[in-house]
């Protein structure tokens, strides 16, 4: 049940993955149309966070395929820069260059990659930096700003590189709850404009109000699918129900 | 985030008086300990049965101020052959940590190289790798290599303090955390923009302590190159006066001009970590 009609800008055909004897994805099967947000939750250890690497060619995948502009991506030996290109990644830590300054870490792939000049990459830097409130840090060195700040340029730093489709890995996890509203209307933002995108999370409620789908992972494997609606308030899956209750009761505490 | 009971500090004169007299005690203790300490060495040494001996061959003022202009000659040398290996070396240990790194298999004869090299090379003497470059390149009599043994000797150092540099940018490498290049490699940078961009910088600011430790050794085992007698830098200059003279002061003399070079190189090493510290790290260096 996609959100709308159009082509899937990323098809996942039964992902395998594996470390070692340990199985992580077991066969994920997912369409993520244009302008769709798919939010996967699920508990610690279910594969979301394999999925989004493997996803961005970060981790080979064993078996499967990773279709994304009429090719398959995860195809041994395929252009891993061309599609990590238009593949943007936000990390749960930041990863932001500490030995850059905001601006620097947010000019260095549009620089390096696009080939974009050091006055086009810095005005579109700026721009964004600017969107997302962050214009007079620009100079600033990442270690210098707070956790919500931090993750916020991490996105303007995938965000310069104008991908097709961003990938979020429980972004808000290392934030303090505070700082967890200002990178959440980040992404609210994005919706807006029509990103593609697919975000692992804990925040359920956020999940509720932002996805035009939900797929909850478990055991490596898509349990269950579809509007949040349905997948949040009335599960059809009894493995989803527990879960939901779990974290619900772990919310009450 | 003031609360309503929050007011101005009120300055207690006695407590001020209190912490000013504290400080005025503390500089006079360091003071007198440091002058005791000094001059009872310095009575020691004064003191001892052979002080007249060694004043007079190792301190004769006069005869400093003779060799001082064959020993500022030398200076030349010597500040040239550590000017001009040190970027060698940089650039011959990088790429030898880096090689080392590479995990494609395509790299794995570089990689055995490299390992080889460090082992190698590391085991042997510079004063070894002098001698037998100094002597046995020239001797060979290769068509198109320079023939010369400071030329050689040059080389040796080279040799020796790229294996060495190179074990400390690969300890800087492996200190980047992964996720760094993960994240390089995401925003689409190939695998040598990543290196390149993102974890050379990283891993060069981490390890300048010890590279400079490193440079400040070579600056002094430049002395090195004076056994196989191609070129008069410092310590040769200081041999040639002192075995005339049988006056050992050239050597002081030649020593302060060793400290003169080092320390300057110290105090910058400290103060660029210090800028680094302070530019990247919130609470302006507290580690």
């Amino acid at each position: 049940m996609s959100a709308n009609g159009g082509a899937p800008a990323l098809r996942l055909e039964n992902v395998h993955k594996a470390y070692g004897d340990n199985p992580v994805l077991r066969g994920v099967s997912i369409d993520i149309a244009e302008h769709e947000v798919v939010a996967l939750i699920g508990s610690s250890g279910c594969g979301k966070s394999t999925l989004l690497r493997c996803l961005d060619l970060l981790e080979p995948i064993d078996a499967g395929a990773i279709w994304f502009e009429g090719d398959d991506i995860s195809w041994p030996g395929y252009d891993v820069n061309a599609a990590r290109r238009k593949i943007g990644i936000v990390f749960q830590s930041f990863n932001l260059f500490p030995h850059r300054s905001v601006i620097d870490n947010v000019t260095l792939a549009p620089l390096k990659v696009l080939g974009l000049g050091r006055d086009e990459a810095e005005a579109q830097a700026l721009e964004l930096l600017t969107r997302f409130g962050l214009a007079e840090k620009a100079a600033d060195y990442p270690d210098r700003l707070s956790g919500g700040q931090q993750q916020r340029v991490a996105i303007v730093r995938a965000l310069a590189m104008q991908p097709k489709i961003m990938l979020f890995d429980e972004i808000t996890s290392a934030l303090d709850p505070e700082l967890v509203g200002e990178v959440l209307n980040v992404i609210r933002d994005l919706k807006q404009a029509g990103l593609t995108m697919m975000l692992a999370t804990h925040e359920m409620a956020f999940a509720r109000e932002v996805a035009t789908r939900v797929a909850f992972l478990d055991g490596g494997e898509v349990a269950e699918i579809g509007p949040p609606e349905q997948v949040l308030s009335d599960p059809q899956q009894e493995r989803t129900r527990h879960f939901l209750r779990r974290v619900m009761e772990a919310r009450r505490l | 985030m003031t609360s309503a009971a929050a007011s101005a500090p009120v300055h207690d004169p006695a407590r001020l008086a209190a912490i000013a007299k504290r400080r005025r005690r503390n500089t006079a203790v360091s003071t007198v300990s440091t002058v005791v300490v000094l001059g009872v060495l310095a009575v020691v040494i004064v003191t001892s049965p052979g002080w007249p001996a060694v004043k007079e061959s190792f301190f004769d003022v006069d005869y400093a101020r003779e060799v001082l202009p064959d020993i500022v000659a030398g200076l030349r040398l010597t500040v040239l052959l550590f000017v001009t290996a040190e970027p060698v070396i940089l650039i011959v240990g990088l790429l030898l940590a880096v090689v080392r790194g590479l995990t494609s298999p395509i790299f794995t004869p570089l990689r055995i190289l490299s390992i080889a090299y460090a082992d190698v090379v590391r085991g042997i003497p510079t004063i070894l790798l002098i001698l037998m470059f100094g002597f046995g390149m020239p001797a060979l009599n290769l068509q198109g290599m320079p023939d010369s043994p400071l030329f050689w000797a040059w080389f040796a150092l080279v040799v020796s303090y790229s294996a060495y540099v190179a074990e400390v940018l690969r300890a800087g490498l492996e200190s980047v955390h992964p996720s760094q290049r993960a994240a390089a490699r995401a925003l689409g940078l190939n695998q040598y923009q990543s290196l390149r961009y993102v974890v050379v910088p990283q891993a060069v600011r981490r390890v300048t302590p010890p590279l400079l430790n490193d440079f400040i050794a070579l600056q002094k085992d430049t002395a090195l190159v004076a056994i196989i007698g191609a070129g008069i830098e410092m310590t040769r200059a200081a041999q040639i006066r002192a075995f005339t003279d049988f006056n050992y002061t050239p050597f002081v003399v030649a020593a302060c001009f060793y400290i003169l070079l080092t320390v300057p190189l110290s105090r910058w090493a400290d103060w660029m970590a210090q800028r680094q510290r302070r530019r990247s790290q919130a609470g302006g260096g507290a580690l």
